[in-house]
């Protein structure tokens, strides 16, 4: 035990010490928290100030009108961004002269024809292209508008068209042990889930990758020879394992206090603090609605607030389950797939010979991944179910689901399966190591590898 | 008793036999030579004796009583195929090596400073290994392999990569520790170092023993009642004189009266007849009796084989 300590010990030193992970700890938490900052600073930059937009008026023939025949006046609403002023007898000629010659942020010209012919032109000059929420805001206040007046056209009273509008908020509710719960925080969920599963992936990969690589490293110099008669190669394995698995620990650990710091830090710093906090997402009945309340809603989670709050809004115990089955999926998919790599690596030479061996390898992986973006839209389908229960998939899939609550026996037996098959998977790997470390110069073949795991030791 | 003995020693690999009744006994303190071709199955016996793999049937015995796990703690050794690695720093290395081998720090520390003086490389405690030409390489691993006072040493072709100076050096520090009542292995194909070095000898082809025993009385088994003759006089009379029983080939030195006879007897006639004979017909400054070398030994069974 003390001397796997040791190989432990090495295994970890020597990789934290190494530039690259230096660079790596903390160039991805500042380019994590550029992810998140970006986004609000961008779009800080865009609201600030406000901006003015003149609007046009014109007839059905195309001819300049002063504002007292304008049908349209005061029915787009400013808000703190945007700021409507109305232009007496402007000829659509007059337009490019108006861009040039004023700081306007852009010309409204209404064709008055849309009142009778709703698919003819509203046209909008600009010099900057301008944000999905501003058009947003110009088309919604129109269509409004020339709905009543048609309503209103056919002797309807106001009261009655009021009447008439509907809003329909669909609020999902979930069949769990003998009661109903609401769904609530959908969308966050789904982020939750697709974060951890792709961190998930993208370690065992990464750090996958880095155990075959010490293996192949061990190979070549032979210094595997020196070391397999103080230790055996079993030891050997399970240090180089676990010690990386440090390493890949440390690296997620310093990661997420820095980005978060650094988030904060620059939070506080730059923006000030009346951020508005994330709507509820409602499901409404009108489409268009629904697509400008997804359109706000990525520029609320782009602008959203210190991300305490949100996680505040998860409960505490459903917050211990995600961290929980988190680290337990990080951890079992990391040493099942860990022990594979480390496999490949004793069976080949270099690095150039590994192709053929990584494909097996591999291919679940990248298999996981595909069916865990398609458990974001659809955490309990079939095929999500299956492929979150295959432990070769199980740790990117299950992730997908868990925010989401799945019955807590799938996620026991979904957790032993991976448990079992790790620990048969290392036992394989490690009867191919010690043979495969010790081969050197003949290209193996899978039947090779078969007759290697039935060697006596 | 023996200090190490491998007996009958079996090992397959799929349907390739290794090692097939293998024995070796290894006196306490000798130098015991490994001998063989390419692929004879050296390198397997050397693997089971420092338990990396097992063998199919037969045993070890150490001391006496049986090879154990634990026992390999006494073992030091060298592989042929041997390395470090590249990007960690020399003293680093060595440290994290001998305590694998168990040693405590402290202890480990000690030792490697009366090493690397011994070898004056106490300089390169801070280098990385990628910085060292190949024997100097060579050295840390010696410096490894001997660190923890192991009871049997075993160098699997240690000279491979030394240049004459380290590997003079290198013969010397053996030399050295078999006076101290350490026992060797030495798995070499460089038959000059065998006869150097070793006293006894096991000789393995094609996964078999063919050869086992002390170096001297196998090169007395494998004599060829052979001599070297120095004379001066007329060569025509001795060969005359001996030419009936013998295979006889004489050189001439220039500007010298001196003339070497290489003779090779048949089977009954001596070595003091032969001397006798010659006596009567030249001079005689020389006469020995020439023993085969252990290359010749070694070709002769391989090829028997």
């Amino acid at each position: 035990m003390n001397k796997i300590n040791k190989i432990i010990k090495r295994e970890y030193i020597t990789r934290v010490r190494k530039r690259s992970f230096i660079i790596m700890t903390i160039l991805g938490p500042i380019l994590f928290a550029a992810f998140m900052i970006v986004p609000i600073w961008l779009s800080q930059l865009e609201d600030s100030g406000v901006k003015t937009i003149a609007v046009v008026e014109i007839d059905s023939n195309g001819n300049a009108l002063s504002t007292d025949h304008f049908i349209f006046k005061d029915v787009i609403p400013s808000n703190e961004n945007l700021n409507l002023v109305y232009l007496n007898n402007i000829d659509t000629s007059d337009i490019e002269m108006l861009i040039e010659n004023t700081d306007y942020y852009g010309i409204l010209v209404i064709n008055q024809k849309i009142q009778y012919l709703s698919q003819s032109n509203v046209k909008l000059y600009t010099r900057k292209q301008p944000s999905i929420g501003i058009e947003a805001h110009i088309v919604k206040a129109l269509e409004d508008y020339i709905y009543d007046r048609n309503l209103l056209s056919i002797n309807l009273s106001p009261e009655k068209i009021n009447a008439l509008k509907v809003s329909v908020t669909l609020q999902t509710n979930k069949y769990d042990k003998g009661e109903f719960k609401e769904q609530t925080l959908v969308n966050i969920k789904r982020g939750i889930g697709y974060a951890s599963g792709f961190l998930i992936y993208f370690f065992i990969f990464f750090f996958g990758a880095q155990v075959m690589r010490g293996v192949i490293e061990e190979k070549t110099n032979r210094i595997v020879e020196v070391i397999i008669t103080s230790v055996k190669p079993f030891q050997l394995m399970m240090g180089k394992i676990t010690g990386i698995a440090l390493v890949a620990l440390t690296q997620f650990v310093i990661w997420v206090v820095l980005t978060l710091s650094i988030y904060q830090y620059a939070l506080t710093q730059f923006f000030d603090r009346t951020i508005p906090t994330p709507t509820e997402q409602s499901i409404t009945q009108n489409i268009e609605e629904q697509e400008i309340a997804e359109i706000e809603s990525v520029q609320m989670n782009a602008a959203s607030d210190q991300l305490s709050e949100v996680f505040s809004r998860i409960n505490v115990d459903d917050m211990l389950l995600i961290i929980g089955s988190f680290l337990f999926y990080f951890m079992g998919g990391y040493l099942l797939y860990a022990a594979m790599f480390a496999a490949v690596g004793s069976a080949v030479d270099s690095e150039t010979d590994t192709q053929q061996f990584i494909l097996p390898v591999t291919i679940p992986l990248i298999i996981s991944i595909m069916v865990m973006i398609n458990a974001i839209t659809n955490p309990e389908g079939q095929l999500v179910y299956w492929f979150s229960m295959i432990p070769f998939t199980s740790p990117v899939v299950m992730m997908a689901r868990i925010p989401f609550k799945p019955p807590i026996e799938e996620l026991l037996l979904s957790m032993s399966l991976l448990i079992i098959t790790f620990i048969i998977m290392t036992w394989l790997a490690a009867k191919i190591y010690r043979v495969g470390i010790l081969m050197y110069g003949k290209k193996t073949s899978y039947r090779e590898l078969i007759k290697w795991i039935t060697y006596r030791d | 008793m023996p200090f190490f003995e491998a007996l009958e020693i079996d090992k397959l690999y799929g349907q390739f036999k290794a090692l097939d009744k293998v024995s070796i006994h290894v006196p306490q303190g000798s130098i015991y030579g490994l001998l063989g071709p390419n692929g004879a199955g050296k390198t397997t016996l050397i693997r089971i004796i420092n338990k990396i793999t097992a063998p199919d049937s037969g045993e070890l015995r150490f001391r006496g009583e049986k090879f154990t796990r634990e026992d390999v703690q006494y073992i030091g050794y060298l592989p042929e195929e041997r390395g470090l690695y590249k990007k960690m720093k020399v003293g680093e290395q060595a440290l994290y090596l001998a305590q694998l081998k168990g040693l405590g720090k402290r202890e480990a520390m000690s030792k490697l400073k009366y090493w690397f003086n011994r070898f004056e490389m106490t300089d390169w405690w801070n280098k990385k290994v990628e910085q060292l030409s190949k024997g100097m390489a060579q050295k840390v691993q010696f410096i490894v392999t001997v660190l923890h006072d192991p009871k049997l040493l075993i160098f699997d072709e240690p000279f491979s990569g030394f240049d004459p100076v380290n590997a003079n050096m290198l013969k010397k520090e053996v030399l050295e520790l078999r006076d101290k009542g350490i026992t060797i292995i030495f798995s070499t194909h460089d038959m000059a170092s065998v006869e150097e070095l070793c006293d006894h000898i096991t000789l393995i082809n094609k996964s078999k023993t063919i050869l086992e025993g002390r170096v001297d009385d196998i090169r007395e088994k494998f004599k060829s009642n052979s001599f070297e003759l120095i004379f001066d006089g007329d060569q025509e009379d001795l060969k005359k004189t001996i030419n009936n029983n013998a295979e006889v080939l004489i050189t001439t030195g220039f500007g010298s009266k001196e003339n070497v006879a290489l003779i090779k007897l048949n089977s009954p006639i001596k070595g003091n007849d032969l001397l006798k004979q010659a006596m009567k017909s030249v001079n005689i400054h020389s006469f020995r009796e020439l023993l085969p070398t252990m290359n010749e030994i070694f070709i002769k069974a391989v090829s028997q084989n």
